[in-house]
């Protein structure tokens, strides 16, 4: 048994249920869910079902019907919680060390990034001082959430933890690289939204004519590189 | 082999059941906002339960039909009308080539579904025809229909050809409304993950009062508005975790939101209810300016009804692959079996 899992687990809805491992925000507990979702994935469920993470709970999305037939129980809230449970007992001690790493090329210019220029004032860095910080980190992919495509992504160095905007902006671009707290994303297509744009990188994020039509999955890890507006430009090949 | 749209509705797109297994990459499953009413009206024309149809507000699209097709309007009655006659809803209906259709006035309820009999031709992203709006993928080009759009049917069906009359004729089965025996206002929930950050007078308020929806309401969720609003016993922040169809979180404002079709997969806002899946028809077919009052049930309690609710479903659609065969046989319909039964 992992050292000190522990949890809840209880119904959001009656296809849903939530393993909640409390209101953690350090990467630690993101990792150990990510840990937690990479192992329930291997799960042998006999009803159309989805795993999904977010930042300290893990949800379960599952056919209810199908699975009362399956299993003969007309509440199978309790056979569920059982499989959890002894399915998280024995999550490994130790898991391959395996992820995908992306590059992601972000050209930081106040041109394509509204909000970089109160950021550095704000920060007292220097602009140059900011993107270190910002490139610095291989950051983990902790889950997708808001947008289709958007990943939350952490762990953002103090120094540029930036908060969310009072009013959120009416439209942000696609490609925009934001920051919100400690957190790190970008916006696959265009939207409203309240994170603090520092960058934008040419990559399209999200592609609804590929099989998977989104460049990231929870447990990814992301590097970022700086571009000037001239690479960003003439960036070939624009999807990841 | 298809119907055009001849003039622009509110907001009219294809949907489905929606498409299931992408929430991890944060790509909401979308679908129809009344999916009993959707299963309903392919059932009554023979179609499976998941086959895309017309979701449609008021006012609502004409449609213009080039091909005979056979249809069922089911959830909001809008008035339909042909050649100046009414058309009912919940019944499969012959629709004769070169027949407008055209929704008068909304008599109840908030989106209709009009399916045909073996389903509009559009391809599937993510295995699935529903369309994701804020994406702009799947459905009719990711979009809502436009004028002049013209949808194909996937089969050629043919009205009857001993049949006489001129537009359309309403096969004598149909499917029964569902009305529960309550008051129409109110719909069944459990309390929510967060209920408890709730203070007395809020638990109160919420419990025995009526809440009206406001604008902006739309497939995303509903605003849902009470004399005052509701406040917690804490101001903590929570971490962004899971929400679903019929969640209801607390605003900050102290007002509420009850998620629907086009919700997104995350949310960071206290959920303090959850309307029970067997009356997110009930809910959706209420529209801005009418009130929902919650009555609050037992998780079990839920799922029996959960349970229920399908298990009609697979009768009414048993009832009507019986009874089209009976009603429809000529050819080439008797050999175009569509639907396969759920087991």
């Amino acid at each position: 048994m992992y050292p000190n899992l522990s949890f809840t687990i209880y119904p959001l809805s009656e296809q849903a249920i939530v393993i909640d491992f409390g209101q953690g925000t350090s990467l630690s507990i993101h990792q150990l869910v990510l840990r937690c979702y990479d192992h329930l994935r291997t799960d042998a469920l006999p009803v159309k079902h989805e795993w999904v993470p977010a930042y300290s709970s893990i949800t379960l999305y599952f056919d209810l019907f199908a699975l009362a037939q399956q299993t003969g129980d007309p509440q199978p809230f309790a056979f569920l919680d059982k499989y959890i449970r002894e399915k998280l007992s024995a999550l490994p001690t130790v898991l391959p060390q395996e992820h995908r790493v992306h590059s992601i090329p972000v050209c930081y210019d106040p041109a394509l990034a509204p909000d970089l220029e109160a950021c550095v004032q704000r920060s007292g860095l220097s602009l140059d001082e900011l993107i270190q910080l910002h490139i610095a980190i291989e950051y983990q992919v902790c889950f997708l959430g808001f947008l289709p495509g958007f990943a939350y992504m952490a762990e953002v160095d103090e120094r540029i933890a930036f908060p969310r905007k009072q009013q959120p902006a009416d439209r942000v671009h696609a490609g925009s690289v934001g920051i919100a707290g400690r957190q790190t994303g970008i916006y696959p297509i265009a939207s409203p939204g309240g994170w603090q744009v520092i960058g934008r990188t040419p990559l399209h994020l999200f592609d609804p004519e590929k099989e998977i039509p989104v460049l990231f999955q929870p447990g990814d890890r992301v590097r970022f590189y700086s571009i000037n507006h001239y690479e960003f430009d003439h960036f070939e090949g624009g999807t990841a | 082999m298809s119907l055009t749209i001849s003039k622009a509705g509110l907001l009219d797109t294809l949907q489905d059941l929606g498409r299931a297994g992408y929430r991890h990459l944060g790509i909401n499953p979308t679908g129809a906002m009344d999916q009993y009413s959707l299963q309903v009206a392919n059932f009554l024309v023979g179609n499976d339960r998941d086959e895309a149809c017309l979701e449609l507000f008021f006012p609502a699209a004409t449609l213009s039909f080039e091909e005979d097709a056979l249809i069922a309007i089911t959830g909001a009655d809008m008035g339909a009308t042909m050649s100046g006659e009414n058309l009912p809803v919940n019944k499969p209906i012959w629709i004769r080539k070169g027949s407008l259709l055209h929704f008068d006035h909304l008599k109840e309820g908030y989106c209709s579904y009009l399916a045909v009999r073996g389903g509009f031709d559009i391809p599937a992203w993510l295995s699935s025809r529903s369309t994701h709006l804020r994406a702009g993928a799947g459905g009719w080009e990711g979009r809502a229909l436009k004028k002049g759009d013209q949808i194909k049917f996937r089969k050629t069906i043919l009205c009857p050809v001993d049949w006489n009359k001129n537009h359309h004729h309403t096969l004598p089965f149909g499917a029964a409304p569902l009305r529960e025996a309550l008051p129409s206002d109110m719909v069944f929930a459990l309390r929510g993950p967060e209920w408890n950050e709730l203070d007395d007078q809020s638990k109160d308020h919420l419990s025995s009062n009526s809440f009206t929806i406001t604008v902006p309401s739309d497939r995303m969720g509903f605003r849902l508005r009470g004399e005052y609003p509701l406040a917690r016993k804490t101001d903590r922040e929570l971490v962004s975790s899971a929400v679903d169809f019929g969640t209801i979180q607390l605003l900050p404002n102290g007002q509420m939101v009850v998620l629907l079709a086009d919700h997104q997969t995350t949310g960071g806002y206290p959920r303090i209810a959850q309307v029970i899946k067997a009356h997110h028809h009930r809910l959706v077919q209420k529209r801005p300016g009418e009130q929902i009052r919650l009555k609050w049930v037992e998780y079990e309690e839920s799922v029996r009804s959960c349970i229920s609710q399908e298990q009609n479903l697979r009768h009414l659609q048993i009832a009507c692959i019986l009874k089209l065969e009976e009603h429809c046989t000529h050819e080439p319909f008797r050999n175009q079996r569509i639907s396969k039964p759920d087991h």
